[in-house]
C-alpha cells in the first residue's frame, strides 16, 4: 500500500515555476552554487530524488539478523524503520505513527514482536500493518473509533524493497527496475567484489553531521584529485598516490561510480607525480604500521575501491577496511553522515582485529575522514557567505579512457544525470 | 572494568588512602586536560605507558557490543603515530579546545595499579562560531602507579554525544 499524498509538503507548496530565475551555465564544467545552497533545490531534490525513481540504501541485513530485529534508518531526510518479520522478510516503513504522526521509535537497533506508538498505543506489526487500536469501541459503548473506520487502510507509509548479497535498499517509486539493472554491469561487478554473499559481521557505526550539502560527498568520492592532494596519509604510504594504476568507471547514465585503485608493494619513492604533491611527507614514517597494512583477501586487482551508488550510498573498500557510509540530507547546508563497519562472518579474531585497527584512517576521527570532513565545511563555507558564482569541474577530458586520475569527469556525469533527473 | 562496584571498605586508613589517590588521579586529569587544551598532541602518548590503550567509543556501538572504535591505539607506536598525524599531516581548521573533567571516583585499587573513572565534557570554538559541545562523555581508566606517578595503561573513552560534530581532531 502506498501513500499517495506527497511526504514533502514544503515542496509540494512551492509551485515548479518558482525556480525559474535558477539559469544553469552553458559550460559543462561549471556548477552553480545554487545547487548546494537553494532550499527550492533541495526541496525538489528530496522529492525527485530520494522519493523518487532511485533505489536508497536503508540497511544491512546483518544488522537485523533475527526475525524481530529492526534498526532505525532514514530515506532521504525521512526517518524509517527496517525490520524483519516472523517469516524473515524484511521491510521498510516510515517512522511516524499513522494516528497523531508521532516518530514513535527513538532507539538505534533493538528487537521486538510489535511497534507500539507511546502516545495513544496504537500497535503495529512487524511489516508495518496496524494491528490494534486501545479502546477501538469506546467505554461504555460511547466514543471509540467509527464502525468503518478500516485498520488496514492505515498501515505504516511502506517502501518497495531490493536486497542483494545482504545489502538492503528502498524505493518510494513503485515501477523500479530492478536492483541489478539500476546498478548497471560496471557498478553491480565492483558491489559483487565486496558482497559476494559471505555473511557479514557487523563491527559499529560512527556518526557525524556534516555543515555541508550532500552532493558534495557524493562528489568526494568521485573526485581522484583530492585523493592525491589532501590526505597525506595516503600519498605518504602509497595508498593512493597519482602514479598509482587507477580507473574511474561509471555506470551508462552517469550517476554511480566506482574509483579503483592499485597499491604498489612499499613506499612511493619513485613516483615522479610526488613533486606536484605538497603534502608528501618524505620524513613521516609510521611506528606501528599495522594500520594500513595489507593483507591479501580478495582475488581482484584493487586493493582500494570507492562506490558512489546514487543517492545515498558510499561503499568502501580501503585495503582491508570494508565500510558503507549513508547520506541522510537535512536541508541544503548540512548532512547526516552513518558509517556502517563491517568484516565477513568467518573472519578469524586476528582479521576482526586488524580490521578494527585500520580503522583508524575513516570515520569521523579518521585519518583521511577528517580531512575530508573538514575540506567540504571549508566549501559549504565559502558557497554560503560569498557572493554567488558558478564553481569548476574542468580537469580532465570526457573521452578519456577510465585511467586518468587527474580529472573532474565522474562529477560532470554526475551533473547531467542530475539535471536530467530535477528538470534544470 | 566499566561496572566495577566500589569494593574498597570504609575504614579510616582505606579513606585516607582513597583522598589520596583521588587527588592523584584528579592531578593526572588536569595535567592531561592542560596539555590538549593548549593542543600539544605530541606530549599526549607521554600520558601512557609503553603498552598504553586508547580507546574512544560511541556510547551507542558500546551498550550493543560493537567493538568498532573511533579512534583506537594499541601501544606506544599506535599513539605516536596518531599524535604525529594530528600535529603534522591531518588538514583541519584551527580550534580551541576545552576539557572540563569531574565526578572523579577511584573505584578500586592495589599497590601498582588504580582503577578509576570520571566525566568529561570537550568543548569546541572555531573562527566565527559560537562554542560548541564536541564531546560528553566517561573515561572509565586503567592507571599504573609507580609511587605518586601514574600512567595511563588503559583509557576507554565513552561519549554520549554519538552523532559527531562533524569531525574529532584531538583525543578527548
Amino acid at each position: 500500500m502506498h501513500n499517495t499524498r506527497r511526504l514533502d509538503d514544503s515542496a509540494a507548496a512551492h509551485p515548479e515555476t518558482s525556480i525559474v530565475d535558477l539559469k544553469w551555465p552553458d559550460d559543462p564544467a561549471e556548477i552553480p552554487d545554487w545547487v548546494y545552497t537553494d532550499q527550492r533545490i533541495y526541496e525538489r531534490e528530496h522529492e525527485r530524488i530520494f522519493l523518487g525513481p532511485t533505489w536508497n540504501y536503508v540497511a544491512l541485513e546483518a544488522e537485523l539478523p533475527r526475525p524481530g530485529d529492526y534498526i532505525r534508518s532514514y530515506i532521504g531526510s525521512i526517518p524509517i524503520i527496517v525490520a524483519r518479520d516472523q517469516d524473515g522478510r524484511v521491510h521498510a516503513f516510515e517512522n511516524r505513527c499513522a494516528h497523531r504522526g508521532a516518530e514513535f521509535c527513538k532507539t538505534y537497533r533493538g528487537s521486538t514482536q510489535r511497534f507500539i506508538c507511546p502516545y495513544h498505543q496504537w500497535t503495529y506489526d512487524l511489516s508495518g500493518a496496524l494491528m490494534s487500536v486501545p479502546f477501538r469501541r469506546g467505554v461504555k459503548g460511547k466514543g471509540g473509533l467509527p464502525e468503518d473506520f478500516k485498520l488496514d487502510a492505515h498501515h505504516l507509509r511502506n517502501l518497495n524493497i531490493a536486497c542483494r548479497n545482504g545489502v538492503i535498499f528502498a524505493s518510494r517509486h513503485d515501477d523500479m527496475e530492478s536492483l541489478e539493472a539500476y546498478l548497471g554491469p560496471v557498478i553491480l561487478s565492483q558491489f559483487d567484489s565486496i558482497f559476494d554473499g559471505r555473511d557479514l559481521k557487523i563491527l559499529g557505526v560512527h556518526r557525524n553531521t556534516m555543515p555541508a550539502n550532500w552532493k558534495l560527498y557524493q562528489e568526494n568520492l568521485k573526485d581522484p584529485y583530492h585523493a592525491t592532494l589532501l590526505h597525506t596519509y595516503l600519498t605518504t604510504f602509497g595508498l593512493f598516490v597519482a602514479g598509482n594504476k587507477t580507473a574511474i568507471m561509471t555506470d551508462a547514465k552517469g550517476r554511480h561510480a566506482t574509483l579503483c585503485n592499485a597499491r604498489p608493494a612499499g613506499r612511493p619513492e619513485n613516483d615522479d607525480s610526488k613533486a606536484e604533491i605538497r603534502s608528501f611527507h618524505a620524513a613521516m614514517q609510521l611506528a606501528d604500521p599495522r594500520v594500513i597494512q595489507l593483507i591479501p583477501e580478495h582475488d581482484h586487482p584493487w586493493t582500494s575501491n570507492a562506490i558512489t551508488i546514487w543517492p545515498n550510498l558510499i561503499l568502501l573498500r580501503q585495503t582491508n577496511i570494508l565500510g558503507l557510509r549513508h547520506i541522510v540530507p537535512a536541508g541544503p547546508h548540512s548532512f547526516m553522515l552513518i558509517w556502517t563497519t563491517f568484516g565477513y562472518a568467518d573472519d578469524t579474531p586476528e582479521m576482526e582485529q586488524h580490521r578494527l585497527r585500520q580503522n583508524n584512517i575513516f570515520g569521523p576521527g579518521g585519518f583521511l575522514g577528517i580531512d575530508d570532513n573538514e575540506a567540504l565545511k571549508f566549501v559549504q563555507d565559502g558557497l554560503r557567505r560569498s557572493v554567488p558564482r558558478h564553481g569548476l569541474a574542468p580537469l580532465g577530458r570526457d573521452d578519456e579512457g577510465a585511467e586518468t586520475v587527474i580529472t573532474d569527469r565522474a562529477i560532470r556525469s554526475m551533473y547531467r544525470h542530475y539535471r536530467e533527473a530535477m528538470g534544470l | 572494568m566499566q561496572n566495577a562496584e566500589r569494593i574498597i571498605s570504609n575504614s579510616a586508613p582505606d579513606r585516607a588512602r582513597l583522598r589520596e589517590l583521588r587527588w592523584l588521579v584528579e592531578e593526572f586529569h588536569f595535567e592531561y586536560a592542560a596539555v590538549l587544551d593548549r593542543c600539544e598532541i605530541e606530549r599526549w602518548p607521554d600520558f601512557f605507558t609503553e603498552d598504553g590503550v586508547y580507546r574512544l567509543v560511541a556510547r551507542d556501538n558500546a551498550d550493543a557490543g560493537l567493538p568498532l572504535s573511533l579512534m583506537s591505539c594499541d601501544g606506544m607506536g599506535m599513539l605516536k603515530d596518531r599524535a604525529y598525524a594530528i600535529a603534522h599531516t591531518e588538514m583541519f581548521a584551527p580550534r580551541y579546545i576545552k576539557h572540563l573533567i569531574s565526578n572523579i571516583r577511584v573505584t578500586d585499587y592495589d599497590a601498582r595499579t588504580v582503577t578509576a573513572s570520571a566525566n568529561y565534557i570537550v568543548l569546541e570554538t572555531l573562527i566565527d562560531e559560537p562554542t560548541q559541545i564536541l564531546q560528553a562523555g566517561t573515561y572509565h581508566d586503567l592507571f599504573a602507579m609507580e609511587g605518586d606517578k601514574l600512567l595511563i595503561k588503559e583509557r576507554r573513552c565513552v561519549y554520549d554525544t554519538v552523532l559527531v560534530p562533524n569531525c574529532i581532531v584531538f583525543p578527548p
